[in-house]
């Protein structure tokens, strides 16, 4: 009898998972099912560079079909609900039917929500004076905006942890930093940094090497900052504890919050995330349904680098467990990020569940080595590149020359 | 790790004050480590302290500021009144319980 995988997301995470599996299960006996609602497949990633000429939205927009290998196949349809009782799921699409399954793989991921803060959205300002950027939508609006940039005070704003992609921030205000330099508007634009972290970053170590930097670029830090509200009237937002910062243009990252088919289903936390054990990936309630990249409550980065670590750890392991074997604890918590600084360099961290990012270098064949922790104009290359191998190798199934795990070779502990 | 009297208490804690062991704690210490932070403990904080501890035993990690205020139903500012600055960290601290780890 034919076994049902079915794949609920079509993202990172679940495009990367349906084409391994599909290489690696009998297909005369596996059946893999993606079910996603949106026909367009984004290089999220890509998102940042829109707003600074650096892409385009072609580089950044490809049809989600043309990435499932053949013997996947895909449901283009909204999801109604899991019912992980009952081994099934319903979808909206030919008038609300049920996918049975004898796995799940949940990759819904993680979204913005702009709503969720008072007068951000409605209050007249949004996509005039108040943008986002981890949306296609929001990146090019964004865009249009800062070519009739004159100067001003530019704010940007975490609204509050999690967030997909931590260093996305820190990226854009060091590339907002370098190309106003490079249009003369720099002097006549004051640069905010506001967030509710302690310092720049969380890790000791990275923290103080990105908050020195941000000092060096004259850009202003405000920590341990809980936005309210935002005050559209007097352009201000305004924090928990009353403190104000006036802006011309507020970058937002909205509260990021897992799918609302997770709330729906009754299987998620405060913020949709799916309770998932750390090591193992498989829902900490249910023995057949498995969790992949930001759709997690793991104490990791919400990335797309560990979206690919957690996908290497977790094929083998659940080939593993559909033999009767135990799942075996091969999740450390890996992430690996570039981050772009301006003026074409950028710097590489590595890091897991237990050792933060350490400066050092980082060997991967054929491409590196990168300087961790470190400024270099390989690290911007290496993110250039990494589009290329995003879009022909990850999303095709294939493999980069890489471990899952983190390794300490290289690193200066 | 710094050791600490407290008390009759000799308590390890780190580098930023946090006890090393959560299970060291007393709520004298707890009293100790308000005075410390300019806070004197009414029943409201209490409640929040104690919400913490429990938290803390059940998920092993320290409460973000949302999963306070929706576990322990109180409203975000209400919070912030009561452990001005960064209620996760503070109360945090004062629960003698790990600083929150603020996931990247």
């Amino acid at each position: 009898m034919t076994k049902t995988l079915l794949i609920l997301g079509g993202g990172t995470a679940g495009t990367m998972a349906a084409n391994r599996l599909a290489q690696e299960l009998d297909l005369n006996e596996w059946r893999i099912v993606v079910v996603d609602q949106e026909r367009t497949h984004y290089y999220q990633p890509g998102f940042l560079f829109l707003p600074f000429d650096l892409y385009k939205k072609q580089d950044v927009v490809k049809p989600r079909r043309d990435f499932f290998l053949p013997g996947v196949e895909f449901v283009l349809s909204e999801i109604d609900v899991i019912e992980p009782d009952r081994n099934r799921v319903r979808i909206r699409a030919d008038g609300g039917r049920y996918i049975s399954y004898d796995f799940l793989i949940i990759a819904t991921g993680t979204s913005p929500r702009p709503e969720e803060t008072p007068g951000m959205k409605d209050g007249g300002l949004w996509y005039r004076d108040i943008f986002d950027f981890y949306t296609l939508e929001g990146a090019l609006r964004l865009t249009r905006r800062l070519r009739t940039w004159e100067g001003g005070r530019l704010v940007l704003n975490i609204v509050e942890m999690p967030i997909k992609c931590p260093v996305a921030p820190l990226e854009f205000i060091f590339l907002a930093d370098w190309y106003l330099r490079e249009n003369g508007l720099r002097e006549k634009t004051e640069i905010v940094y506001v967030t509710p972290l302690p310092g720049a970053f969380t890790k000791p170590r990275a923290s103080s090497v990105l908050g020195h930097m941000l000092e060096e670029r004259g850009i202003q830090l405000v920590t341990d900052y809980y936005i309210e509200r935002v005050d559209p009237q007097r352009k201000v937002i305004v924090s928990y504890d009353e403190r104000e910062e006036p802006f011309d243009l507020l970058v937002t990252i909205p509260l990021n919050k897992g799918s609302d088919v997770i709330a729906r289903s009754g299987m998620g936390d405060e913020l949709n995330y799916v309770p998932t054990d750390k090591y193992t990936l498989r829902s900490q309630q249910f023995e057949n349904v498995f969790v992949l990249g930001d759709a997690t409550n793991v104490p990791t980065s919400k990335a797309g680098s560990v979206a690919h670590f957690m996908v290497d750890a977790f094929v083998p392991n659940f080939l593993r467990y559909i033999e009767g074997q135990e799942l075996l604890p091969t999740f450390d918590g890996h992430a690996n990020c570039y981050i772009e600084t301006g003026f074409g360099r950028g710097l590489l961290i590595d890091f897991n569940y237990d050792v933060e990012p350490l400066p050092g270098k980082f060997p991967l064949p054929g491409l590196g080595p990168f300087s961790l922790l470190q400024e270099s104009v390989v690290n911007h290359w290496g993110k250039m590149l990494f589009r290329t191998l995003y879009w022909h190798v990850l999303m095709k199934g294939r493999r980069l020359p890489m471990p899952a795990q983190m390794m300490m070779a290289g690193k200066w502990a | 790790m710094p050791v600490r009297t407290i008390g009759s208490l000799q308590v390890e804690v780190d580098g930023e004050g946090y006890l090393v062991n959560p299970q060291d704690w007393t709520p004298e210490i707890a009293k100790a480590f308000a005075q410390e932070e300019g806070i004197a403990l009414t029943d409201r904080h209490w409640e929040v302290i104690n919400f913490v501890r429990k938290f803390y035993e059940e998920n092993g990690q320290s409460p973000t500021i949302r999963q306070i205020t929706v576990g322990a139903g109180i409203p975000t500012k209400d919070l912030f009144k009561l452990f001005p600055g960064g209620p996760a960290k503070k109360v945090a601290r004062i629960a003698g319980v790990p600083k929150p780890a603020g996931c990247i």
